[in-house]
């Protein structure tokens, strides 16, 4: 199901530091848009946690300077009492210069009923984080896979032309796992390390700024080195997603023309390219993950080394000053923070890469959200209606079966009404599917309603983008393409599409029954009209004949079909939507030419009072149209009756008979 | 499976075994760190020995340095050995395909054997690097600091060992109760993902049938079923870290009330063994050791998740080609004539399901012209596939040359039995690297030579850069039919002694196909050529034709006696060469010439009989035209 990272149509351009933080912030606006409130909450409840997580830790120090040797001189002092003859403990030497608290056990039970009650909160506040940030995290997601398949259902047919449904793919994959992480994981943590370094950084200044400044250097040292790993494993990740994406294209080319290899005996030439591929691959993820594995020990003996010198400078300093005894007792709490300080640091260096990462992927996300979706101008609606005694049509929310277009004129603010007939007509109508390479010439022609026009012509003449100009899949760029009298710009395109049926060469079907699938036509559909349809398409007899007949279930497009069973579904489908014009592009291709016959009565009664644009390849199906078109790099280069056109000789007849002219 | 997999490290055992024992070192530096770190505290800074101080901040370097060098090359090994092991992994599942025969391929979608050979392997190999690196890592210094803090006080580290069971127990209820939850996720995800696919694929149905917002809403409700499912797994994990938390602060409070009682009793000679140090060091090891618990439980969770995409490598690597040479393979194909011994086949292993072929006879003469043509799914495809032994019979045998297929040399026999697939593929590369494919050491001219035979050449020459002209992926620079004419050119440079075209010339038009078939008999009539179609007019001037049906062959003559005699080939060539939906009796030439607008009228009104469903089409029984016929 999911596709391999990487694999993208056109690698995107690097992005700068700029674009990077502003993605960021979007990022965080989108976050933010629905869960302000408990965003801010969540940052509490981390400062919080991480202030009592400190508290333990600041409580440690406390028992070892404080209540120990406190409990003691009460218990010396009580001793002392009782026996007066007790000397001075030889071991308090040095605590001897400073004076000691006495403290009782007491004093310890209350300290630590105080920690319980600090250390609480701090675990509540944990959970309560994580409770609600999982909230904020899949809700988000949530939200962005709604508004990008919403999004991707408004986009134009030229959208899913130019991009490959594999990288249209990747973005629900990896694209939005990628920014789960980044929301879920990464946020948290380096606000989670930003509090601890700040609050470290706090107490380490009141306690000594000479060697606050000291130990930043040395962290900035460590940084840069960091830096120049990340730097390099960040390189070696990318040339790895690079080789991964080639590895992917050169295995699923050439597993999908397995066969052919097979047929060629080309395995081993196969296997060679492959293993080349393979080896570049393995390099570089062996790059990337050396280096970004040499990160851990590098900060944390780094730390180490830090950590002696700072001890090494402190205990001069120390030594130098007046009172070396109360610096030096500094210097151990100092030496403690400081190890609390570049422990964070480590870990927001580690996030970046998964940053940088989810910064990737969120672009090819937003790139997504922002493409501009079809624009619909229209305002002339499809309505049911009714004819009254006049003869007026006569606008009704009941499904009567006569339609009309519902034409509002801004001129005068009058609405007329159009029965739906289905006439099509082209002028002069020019087309390209990008503005280099026009790919229709001046197409003028004209479609009575009721009437078969067929369209023939070799691969790339253009048929099928004519029937992708009628129900504006593409919009053309010069000339008229008018539906019953109405220019099709000014009819809404939803509307424009319902009153257009379309069965399409490459059939697609929908996870769900066949009924289901039929009834996607016309949602509201009854059973009887979907079987009336299935057996207008003469697709009854095999439905009936599948293990669970109109409710076997369908999967993968329909692979438990065969090609010509999809079609007559598509037949059906497009029979129960009962339009007043219908496209058959190929609709018949994979259909053998004796179920052909059969299917072909069946569209003949489908086609029958609708107008019908037919594309197809065997002459025998498009022989009855009322007009033939043959196509030819774009243009009309004849038109006319099957009898015309054998008469003219021409291209038709070529085809046709299978005579060419003395090459 | 883990057996299985983990055959595959192969050259880079060296590393995956010298990973851990780094891994090992590491742990000893870190335990011993911490250590002189304490003696630098107590000695050198609290008893200000500038000596002490200096003996063990150059001690702690050094260890530091060692821990590096450890640390790095434990790095490095560990990414050596994973990735080696992962491109192992893509070699063994690639090989393993090029041995696959064509019912091997059947079983595995492209897109499914690309995920396994990419993302799935990306799976394992990072689980794997992450075993090196932590699995042997984590229960060292857990076991380390466990006997350490036993050695300090036994007393205390009944506090230890009652945290660590309530901890395990914790964690193990929790990886129970979301890995069941998780795998559900991942299910619904994929549908999801499924989903969205096949949004995409038929999105041109979507818009014709204005059905977005039909479409909006089945989306956003699995969506929904997604988020919930989710929540629901994440709302247990969610419990960890608290929990976490919840052990190590109580941990933290008990010994801090227990290990003060101790610490002064030992000070008032009331008992002995624990001083301020050792306290210290109880703390430092209780976070060492709940954190590696922490980790281990780590492992266990992204294990069970990759557990998945081992299984599917595993059922890559494990699929045995169902098609194996012969002990003494045969490797001369004495010439092109076919037989078929009362064959029958079917596509399923076992024996179940109906069979595709059945009791086939057929004996084809080498160098003969034979057409093939039939309904869909009638068996022509599966027929010709068991001439070059893309598939084995199910019963009796299939001979090439007078030998039976399963005793040739498979690489001999497809090379002198060439197939023009119906789903063919180019690939990637010039015209020229394609056309190679037949023969690898082809001049230009020969190829020039193929693709004139296969009328490839006229359109090749007009290319810009002829020859040499890119093919995109898919061949989708190229239209249908030149790839079918490419295709065919490339099947004849391997000069084989049999050559099958499986409706290889649907896309072609008609009068090209003709110069194709001309082309055949002039240039290579000593190859027996077997020509699968949909025309008539693509088989009629074969030597004979074949006419199939459920299976079966119904006829085999010339198109001359198969119109006399045979019912189903008459009705083929009547609809194709006399316009499709009229019952008249008129043969194709008048027909064309005498066409009447107002029969076709005629033949469309209302009050026609209702269509027979697909099953009862059986030759002969068609209403009408028996009836035209009959007049």
């Amino acid at each position: 199901m999911m596709r391999g990272p990487g694999r993208r149509g056109a690698p995107m351009p690097p992005m700068s530091m700029k674009g990077q933080w502003g993605l960021l912030v979007r990022v965080m606006k989108m976050v933010m848009k629905n869960y302000a409130l408990q965003f801010v909450l969540v940052l509490l409840c981390i400062a919080t946690t991480t202030i009592c997580t400190m508290q333990s830790s600041l409580f440690t120090e406390d028992l070892f300077n404080k209540y120990i040797p406190g409990i003691k001189e009460h218990m010396r002092l009580e001793n002392a009492d009782l026996s007066a003859s007790v000397p001075a403990d030889a071991e308090t030497d040095g605590e001897a210069a400073a004076p000691i608290e006495p403290l009782t056990y007491t004093d310890l039970a209350i300290r630590l009923a105080q920690l319980v009650a600090v250390l609480s909160v701090g675990v509540a506040c944990s959970y309560i984080q994580q409770r609600i940030m999982l909230v904020i995290t899949q809700g988000s997601m949530l939200r962005l896979r709604n508004d990008l398949f919403t999004h991707m259902q408004s986009l134009p047919i030229k959208y899913f032309d130019t991009h490959s449904h594999g990288d249209v793919m990747s973005v629900y994959t990896n694209d939005v796992d990628t920014m789960r992480m980044l929301i879920g994981q990464s946020f948290i943590q380096v606000f989670n390390s930003v509090v601890t370094i700040v609050y470290a950084f706090v107490l380490m200044v009141t306690m000594s700024w000479q060697l606050t400044i000291l130990s930043i250097v040395l962290i900035f040292l460590t940084m840069l080195i960091s830096g120049k790993l990340i730097g390099l494993a960040g390189k070696h990740f990318s040339a790895q997603q690079q080789n991964l994406g080639k590895l992917n294209g050169y295995v699923e080319e050439m597993m999908s023309g397995q066969k052919v290899v097979k047929v060629f005996c080309h395995e081993d030439k196969s296997l060679e390219q492959f293993r080349q591929l393979n080896e570049n691959l393995r390099s570089s993820a062996h790059e990337a993950n050396r280096w970004a594995n040499t990160m851990g020990p590098i900060n944390n003996n780094l730390g180490h080394i830090s950590y002696v010198i700072v001890a090494m400078v402190g205990a001069a300093i120390a030594i130098g000053t007046d009172n070396p005894i109360t610096w030096l007792g500094t210097l151990v709490a100092f030496l403690q923070l400081n190890q609390r300080f570049s422990q964070p640091i480590t870990q927001v260096a580690q996030q970046m890469n998964s940053i940088v990462m989810a910064m990737a992927g969120a672009r090819r996300v937003f790139a997504l959200l922002d493409e501009k979706p079809e624009t619909d101008e229209g305002y002339v609606e499809l309505v049911n209606a009714y004819e009254n005694e006049d003869g007026q049509l006569v606008e009704t929310d009941k499904r009567t079966g006569l339609w009309a277009w519902k034409h509002p004129h801004k001129a005068d603010g009058t609405v007329t009404y159009r029965k739906v007939e289905g006439g099509v007509t082209f002028n002069d109508v020019d087309f390209g599917y990008t503005d280099e390479k026009q790919v229709l010439f001046n197409i003028s022609m004209y479609a009575m309603p009721g009437q078969k026009i067929a369209f023939v012509g070799g691969t790339g003449a253009g048929k099928t983008t004519i029937t992708n100009l009628i129900n504006r899949f593409y919009d053309i760029q010069d000339g008229k393409i008018r539906y019953d009298d109405i220019n099709i710009n000014k009819i809404r395109k939803a509307d424009l599409r319902r009153s257009l049926g379309m069965v399409l060469q490459d059939t697609h079907l929908f996870t769900g029954t066949v009924l289901d699938n039929i009834r996607y036509g016309k949602l509201d559909a009854t059973d009887e009209e979907c079987i009336a349809a299935a057996k207008l398409a003469n697709a009854d007899g095999f439905i009936r004949r599948l293990p669970e007949g109109y409710n076997t279930m369908l999967t993968g497009d329909g692979s438990n079909l065969s090609q010509g069973q999809r079609q007559l579904l598509a037949i059906a489908r497009a029979a129960v939507a009962d339009p007043p014009c219908l496209i058959l592009d190929e609709a018949t291709s994979s259909i053998d030419t004796r179920t052909e016959t059969l299917v072909q009565r069946g569209m003949d009664a489908l086609m029958k009072g609708r107008t019908t644009f037919v594309i197809a390849h065997r002459l025998s199906t498009v022989k009855n149209s009322d007009c033939i078109m043959v196509l030819e790099q774009g243009r009309i280069i004849e038109r006319g009756t099957h009898d015309d056109l054998i008469e003219q000789k021409g291209k038709y007849y070529q085809l046709y008979t299978g005579n060419a002219i003395q090459a | 499976m883990l057996k299985k997999l983990a055959s595959h490290v192969k050259q880079y055992k060296l590393s995956a075994i010298l990973t851990p024992v780094c891994a090992a070192a590491e742990v000893v530096m870190e335990v011993l760190i911490p250590l002189v770190m304490a003696e630098l505290i107590n000695q050198g800074i609290k008893g200000a020995d500038m000596n002490a101080l200096m003996k063990y901040g150059l001690i702690m370097m050094a260890l530091s340095l060692v821990s590096l060098f450890f640390g790095v090359a434990c790095a490095h090994l560990a990414s050596h050995a994973s990735s080696g092991f992962g491109a192992n992994l893509r070699d063994a599942m690639y090989t393993n395909v090029q041995r696959f025969s064509f019912a091997n391929i059947d079983k595995f979608s492209t897109a499914g054997l690309v995920t396994r050979m990419t993302t799935d392997v990306m799976n394992i190999q990072n689980s794997f690097q992450m075993i090196t690196r932590i699995a042997v890592r984590s229960p060292l210094s857990l076991i380390f600091s466990l006997v350490a803090a036993v050695k300090v006080s036994g007393e205390l580290s009944l506090i230890f060992l009652g945290a660590i069971v309530v901890l395990a127990i914790a964690l193990s209820f929790i990886i129970r109760a979301a890995s069941g939850l998780f795998s559900q996720v991942f299910k619904k995800y994929d549908a999801l993902n499924a989903s969205v696919q096949e949004n995409v694929g038929a999105i041109r149905v979507v818009k014709a049938f204005v059905r977005e917002e039909h479409e909006k809403q089945k989306f956003q409700k699995a969506s929904r079923g997604v988020y919930d499912l989710f929540v629901k797994a994440e709302k247990i994990i969610a419990l960890n870290g608290p929990i976490m938390n919840l052990v190590v602060y109580t941990v933290t409070i008990l010994l801090a009330w227990f290990g003060a009682h101790m610490v002064v009793e030992t000070e008032l000679g009331m008992r002995i063994g624990l001083e301020e140090g050792d306290l210290t060091a109880m703390f430092d090891y209780v976070m060492r050791i709940l954190m590696n618990l922490m980790m281990l439980s780590m492992i266990f969770v992204s294990l069970t998740m990759s557990a998945a995409a081992g299984k599917r490598i595993v059922e890559v690597l494990d699929e045995e080609p169902s098609l194996t040479n012969p002990e003494e393979p045969v490797h001369d194909v004495a010439d092109g004539s076919i037989d078929f011994n009362n064959v029958s086949f079917t596509y399923h292993a076992e024996g179940s399901g109906d069979d595709i072929l059945e009791d086939i006879d057929l004996h084809i003469r080498s160098g003969e012209t034979v057409g093939i043509i039939g309904g869909t799914g009638c068996g022509k495809s599966s027929l010709v596939n068991l001439i070059s032994r893309l598939y084995d019979v199910k019963d009796g045998s299939v001979c090439v040359g007078g030998v039976d297929v399963r005793r040739y040399d498979m690489e001999a026999l497809r090379n002198q039995v060439a197939v023009v697939l119906q789903k063919n593929v180019l690939f990637s590369g010039t015209i020229l690297d394609n056309l190679r494919w037949g023969k690898e050491d082809a001049t230009l001219e020969e190829c020039r030579e193929a693709c004139r035979q296969a009328c490839a050449d006229e359109f090749i020459e007009r290319m810009p850069d002829k020859y040499d002209t890119f093919i995109e992926q898919g061949g989708t620079n190229v239209s249908g039919g030149q790839k079918q004419r490419l295709c065919i050119a490339r099947a004849l440079l391997k000069k084989p002694r049999v050559l099958i075209l499986d409706d290889s010339t649907s896309a072609v038009d008609t009068a090209t196909d003709a110069k194709i078939r001309k082309a055949f008999a002039e240039a290579i009539p000593g190859t027996t050529k077997l020509i699968i179609a949909q025309r008539v007019a693509s088989v009629q001037d074969a030597d004979r034709i074949i006419v199939m049906e459920d299976g079966r062959i119904a006829a085999f003559d010339t198109h001359e006696k198969l119109l006399e005699t045979c019912e189903i080939y008459r009705e083929i060539y009547e609809t194709q060469t006399s316009g499709s939906g009229d019952f008249d009796e008129t043969n194709s030439d008048e027909d064309v010439k005498a066409y009447d607008p107002n029969r076709e009228a005629e033949s469309r009104k209302p009050g026609m009989p209702p269509f027979p469903p697909m099953g009862s089409m059986k030759p002969g029984k068609k209403p009408g035209r028996k009836e035209a016929r009959a007049k």
